[in-house]
This record gives structure tokens, C-alpha cells and sequence, in this order.
């Protein structure tokens, strides 16, 4: 067993791209589910809309990066608004199923092959980072130590990652800790009494999955910042994903999301390193070294649903909140 | 075991009176109404919740709506308050036609309820609780919460309002505890506490006693009084006949439905269609007896 590329590779699930767009989509559904209610089991749709909005507005319509940015957030509020006037005054499991049914549709018309000229359909896009790259204040050279040695190009997404990552974060902290937080909880606990108090509970509503939906795109854009736009990243999967980083850190918390989601991929690099090489070695009878990196994804499950019925508030999660089934 | 009623005070508290004009009679008019209905009916499938031909509120003054179970009170609250849309009718508020205006808009008005099944905002303090009720919070809207010098010093004044208010009530102990953590009768104390935040006009209250002890029920009976004193008007809904005779100005009956009778409290009582739509067969018994938490006295005794 080679233990110090194991450990190196763990070491980088740390900080990495995919980390913080975990966090930034974990942020997002914190928002939603967590503080306002919102049961949004669609995270990976505004995940793709970051991404493609991003990548699409570079290479069809020639943008600049930050155009590009801009473009996708504005696409997210749409699809914010598409699919909350509908469903948002309806009871919240509603919410849960059209949005995995929208994420879903978004998903196949981003696949299909009507429109490949635009989303390269399943091969997905790419070569869209001259102008990203072209702003990149680093000049060429490795940065960091150890595990964490980086090239200009990669310090360059990280370092924008990290700062979208922590104004998000920061915008979280003051929106909870505000009187409009306080609302957003109200009509988590019961949106007819805080009705009942004079509040315009779906304007509420709507704001809070624009916000979270905003954030999740962001975590779409910083997916896609370092290399391409794939299709079958953006699936199903994604979002349990994501809402495994978020039970995991603590789901009505804001450091609950981004821990988990650092949690979520140190694990899984971790195991994706050391389970084929416990096969190689033959500690792991009976499979091959493909099926062990897979074992990781049955294990995530099973974290998962331990996870919610023994610790269902998160790590960071009040414990008090437990004392109180609902 | 001595009844709850027994405890209330001998006399009933003054009664507001010249409430009414012209003979008293379902629907008859107020000198000075705060809610005027008109044909308001509501069907679920085929049954008749609520259908009430005319009924004024009088303003200032504490109305007690009665009924038997399945009368249609929480329903007619349902639709006053914008929870429930009517199949037919015409309401208005303080003036303000109120139809199709949902139930945030009512609430601003100063239109303010509570509910049967009582609302707690579980995973809230009971601060926290109180504070969502006030008004005014600019902090409330997106673009100010984020910067809190814009909605610190307004916190802090409803703060000290809440907890004013939780005083009264006899939360102030438990204002940092979970609204989970409160039995089933301080649950209603704060949701009614709460209501007060908004600075209503009319408070209306779906059986603000049920399930509060005899000790408390006392207290609130004062509290709704000085509600009156400090110029609302109430509406509430109330199973128990003592306590309705005892702070009442005027009380609604519905059965069915309908607006069966309506009047000061110890006149209703007397009249027949009232006794009728309560006690169909035991029409010998006191009224007070059947509905208040007392004790019946043995057969003969009375
Ligand atoms: N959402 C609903 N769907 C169907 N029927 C309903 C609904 N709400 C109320 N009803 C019916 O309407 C009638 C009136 O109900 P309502 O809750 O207004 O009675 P109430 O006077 O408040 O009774 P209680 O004193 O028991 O609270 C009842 O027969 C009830 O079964
Ligand atoms: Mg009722």
C-alpha cells in the first residue's frame, strides 16, 4: 500500500474546486431547506445552469468571463422564478418533486441533440477559459507546498473559488442573523402563523430559493472554472450529493454546509485511493479494483441515511433541536 | 374537585352596552360596526359550513362567537381572516372591502388571529417568537437585513416591548427557551402574547381558554379585558358559558352555520333557538352547566 499517495491525494480533496462548489450548492440548500423549508431536491439543475449558463455565454455569444458570471446568475433567478410561482403555494413536498422533475428536463435538453451547436450535448463544452485565463493576476509558476502545490492557472480558480465561497457564506451569516432570517425561520415552522402575523410569506419564500438558487449556480461556475462542462456530472446523483454535505455539516446551519461538503470530499478521496489499492493488496477479497471505487458511492449512502436517523441535525447542528421530534 | 368558574369573580365585568340599534334579532345593526358580512357562505362538498345572511361586529366591545362543535366558527374566522376564500358573499373591515385580499394584507390591517390548533413557531425562542410579530422591522425586507445599523435600534425597541409583553403573560422566564419546550396552555399565552406584537385593531382568538388551567384562565380573562380597556375590539370563540357571561359585551350564536341568535350574554342565553341548538333534549338543564367546566350537580338536587 502506497500510504503517502494516498494520504497526498486525500490531502488535495481538501481544497479543490469540486470542494467549493460542494459548499457553495451545500450553502444554496441551506438557504432552502434548512432556514426557509424549501424541500429542493434540485440542486444539480441550478448546478448546471451555472455551468452551462457560464460556458455558453463565452463560447456562442463570445462574453467575457465575468459576463459570462453574470449570465448564469441571471439565468438561475429565472429558473428560480419558473419554478416557484407555480409551485410555492402549494405544500412544500410539492416543491420537492417538481424540482427534481425541472432539474431533470434541464438535464435532457442540456443532453439532446437538438441543440449540440450550443451545449455540444453529450460530450458536453470546453475551451471556453482564454478569457478567464487572461485575467489570471498570477504569473506562471507553482504555488503553495506539499499536497497543495498549484500552478498559476489553478491558484487563480482557486482563489476566485475561495472568495465567492466566503462572501456567500458571509451573506448567509448576516441574512440569518437578521430580522428577515427570523422571518424565513417563522415560515419554516409554519408558514400560516407567520401569515397570520402580516408577513407576505410567498414573497418570502420566493426570495429565499432565488438566493439559494443563486448560490448553487455559483457552485456550477466554480465546477466548471477549472476544465470542462460534462453532462453526466449534473444528474440525479449530484444533488443527494449535495444534501449529504449538508446533513452531514448541519442543514440550518452556514459552516455546517461548507464543512461537510470539505468532509464529503476528503472522504472520497480518501476511499477512491485506498479501496482499490486494499484490493490490490488483497485485503479486499472477491472484487476488482473497478468495483471497489464504486464501493465508496454505497458507502456514502449508507452514511447518509445513518447520518439522518442518528444525528439528523449535522454536525454543527444544535443539539437542543434534537429534544423536539416534529 | 371545584370548578374553574367557581373562581371567577361574583359579579361580570362592566359590560360595554348600546351596542345594538332597533330589536335585537340575528343580524341586527351595530351603532358602530368593525366587520360587516353579507351572504357569506362556504360549502365544503355538500355541506354547509357557514352561511350567514348579514352580521355586524361591534367596534370596541368584547363579542363572544358560540356554537356547538361543527357550528362553523373556525370557519367563518378562516374567512375573515383571508385563510379561506367564501363561496358567495361580501365582507368589510373597518370600512375596507376585504374580499380577495389574502390573509398577510388582513393581518397589516390590524386584522389579527389566532388559532384553534394552537401555532407555535417550535424551533424559535419565545423572544424570537414574539418579535416576528412586529411591525414596522425594516430589517424584515432583503435589501435592509444586511445591514444591521439600518434595524438595530428598531430591535431593540420591540425587544423591550416583547418582553414587556411576555411579563404580562407570565413567559418572561422562558423567553430564550425553544416555543417546543412550552406546554400545551403557555403555547396559547404566547400565541396570543404574539398577536399583540402587531398592534391590532381586532384581535380575534379561536378558544383562547382551551386547555389553560383554571389559575391562568383567570389571568387571561384580564387580559382580554384590558384589551378592551386599551381600545380593541375582540372576537373570540369560546366553548365554556361562564366565561363568556363573565367578559362578554355581546355574543353570536351559530349552529349550522347560521346566525342563530345574538345578543347580551345572559338574554341569549334565555332564548330558545340558543338552548335548542346546545342541548336539543336535555332542555331542563342550565345552560352554564352543560358548557362551563362545572361539575354537574346530582339529578334532583337542582
Ligand atoms: N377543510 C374542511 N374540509 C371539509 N369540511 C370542513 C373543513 N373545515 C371545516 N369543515 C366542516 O365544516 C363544519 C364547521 O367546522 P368548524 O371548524 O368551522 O367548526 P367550529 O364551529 O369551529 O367547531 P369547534 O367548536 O369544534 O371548533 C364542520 O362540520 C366541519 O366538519
Ligand atoms: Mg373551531
Amino acid at each position: 500500500m502506497d500510504w503517502s499517495a494516498i494520504l497526498s491525494n486525500t490531502a488535495q480533496g481538501l481544497l479543490s474546486p469540486a470542494t467549493m462548489a460542494f459548499a457553495l450548492a451545500a450553502l444554496g440548500l441551506a438557504m432552502h431547506f434548512g432556514f426557509a423549508g424549501l424541500l429542493n431536491f434540485g440542486i444539480a439543475g441550478f448546478m448546471a445552469i451555472g455551468a452551462y449558463g457560464y460556458a455558453i455565454s463565452i463560447l456562442t455569444f463570445g462574453f467575457e468571463w465575468w459576463q459570462g458570471i453574470l449570465v448564469s446568475l441571471v439565468a438561475s433567478v429565472l429558473f428560480s422564478l419558473l419554478l416557484g410561482i407555480p409551485t410555492l403555494r402549494l405544500r412544500g413536498d410539492y416543491l420537492a418533486i417538481v424540482t427534481i422533475a425541472a432539474a431533470e428536463i434541464l438535464r435532457l435538453l442540456f443532453l439532446t441533440n437538438a441543440f449540440v451547436d450550443v451545449t455540444g450535448s453529450a460530450d458536453g463544452l470546453s475551451g471556453y477559459h482564454n478569457s478567464f485565463r487572461a485575467a489570471n493576476p498570477f504569473p506562471e509558476g507553482d504555488y503553495g507546498f506539499g499536497p497543495w502545490t498549484y500552478n498559476n492557472i489553478e491558484v487563480w480558480v482557486l482563489i476566485l473559488g475561495l472568495i465567492t465561497l466566503a462572501i456567500c457564506a458571509f451573506l448567509l451569516l448576516l441574512l440569518m442573523k437578521s430580522p428577515w432570517g427570523r422571518v424565513i425561520k417563522g415560515i419554516r415552522e409554519d408558514e400560516d402563523a407567520v401569515r397570520a402575523l402580516g408577513k407576505n410569506v410567498f414573497a418570502y419564500k420566493m426570495q429565499a430559493l432565488i438566493i439559494g438558487g443563486v448560490f448553487g449556480s455559483l457552485g456550477g461556475i466554480v465546477y466548471a472554472l477549472p476544465s470542462a462542462v460534462n453532462p453526466g456530472v449534473y444528474v440525479t446523483s449530484l444533488t443527494f450529493f449535495v444534501w449529504t454535505a449538508l446533513l452531514l455539516g448541519g442543514a440550518a446551519t452556514v459552516f455546517g454546509p461548507v464543512l461537510g461538503a470539505v468532509i464529503f470530499w476528503v472522504l472520497q478521496a480518501f476511499l477512491s485511493n485506498v479501496l482499490p489499492q486494499l484490493v490490490s493488496s488483497g485485503i479486499l477479497p472477491f472484487i476488482s479494483s473497478i468495483q471497489a471505487s464504486t464501493i465508496r458511492f454505497i458507502l456514502v449512502g449508507v452514511g447518509l441515511m445513518l447520518l439522518v436517523i442518528y444525528r439528523p441535525q449535522g454536525i454543527l447542528g444544535d443539539k437542543k433541536e434534537l429534544t423536539f421530534v416534529k | 374537585m371545584s370548578s374553574s368558574s367557581a373562581k371567577l369573580p361574583g359579579k361580570p365585568a362592566a359590560k360595554t352596552i348600546g351596542l345594538h340599534v332597533g330589536t335585537i334579532r340575528p343580524g341586527v345593526p351595530k351603532v358602530d360596526p368593525i366587520i360587516t358580512m353579507d351572504n357569506v357562505s362556504r360549502k365544503f362538498g355538500g355541506l354547509v359550513a357557514v352561511d350567514v345572511e348579514h352580521l355586524e361586529i361591534p367596534r370596541g366591545a368584547i363579542t363572544a362567537l358560540i356554537g356547538p362543535n361543527g357550528a362553523g366558527k373556525t370557519t367563518l374566522f378562516n374567512l375573515l381572516t383571508g385563510f379561506d376564500k367564501p363561496d358567495t358573499g361580501t365582507w368589510n373591515f373597518a370600512g375596507k372591502s376585504l374580499a380577495g385580499i389574502p390573509a398577510f394584507k388582513v393581518a397589516q390591517m390590524g386584522q389579527v388571529r389566532t388559532f384553534q390548533l394552537t401555532k407555535a413557531l417550535s424551533l424559535l425562542t419565545v423572544l424570537q417568537n414574539m418579535k416576528l410579530g412586529a411591525k414596522d422591522q425594516r430589517g424584515e425586507k432583503l435589501m435592509f437585513s444586511i445591514f444591521p445599523f439600518l434595524w438595530k435600534a428598531k430591535e431593540q425597541e420591540i425587544e423591550e416591548k416583547a418582553l414587556e409583553l411576555l411579563k404580562r403573560f407570565k413567559l418572561d422566564t422562558k423567553k430564550d427557551d425553544f416555543a417546543a419546550s412550552l406546554s400545551g396552555g403557555q403555547r396559547k399565552l404566547l400565541e396570543m402574547a404574539r398577536a399583540l406584537m402587531t398592534d391590532p385593531v381586532l384581535v380575534m382568538l379561536d378558544e383562547p381558554m382551551a386547555g389553560v388551567n383554571p389559575a391562568l384562565t383567570q389571568s387571561l380573562l384580564e387580559h382580554v379585558l384590558n384589551l378592551k380597556k386599551e381600545g380593541m375590539t375582540v372576537l373570540f370563540v369560546e366553548h365554556d358559558m361562564h366565561m363568556v357571561r363573565h367578559i362578554a359585551d355581546w355574543v353570536v350564536v351559530m349552529a349550522e352555520g347560521r346566525v342563530v341568535a345574538e345578543g347580551p350574554a345572559d338574554e341569549v342565553m334565555k332564548n330558545p333557538a340558543v338552548i335548542d341548538a346546545y342541548l336539543g333534549s336535555h332542555q331542563d338543564t342550565d345552560l352554564g352547566t352543560v358548557t362551563g367546566r362545572i361539575t354537574l350537580p346530582p339529578k334532583g338536587k337542582k
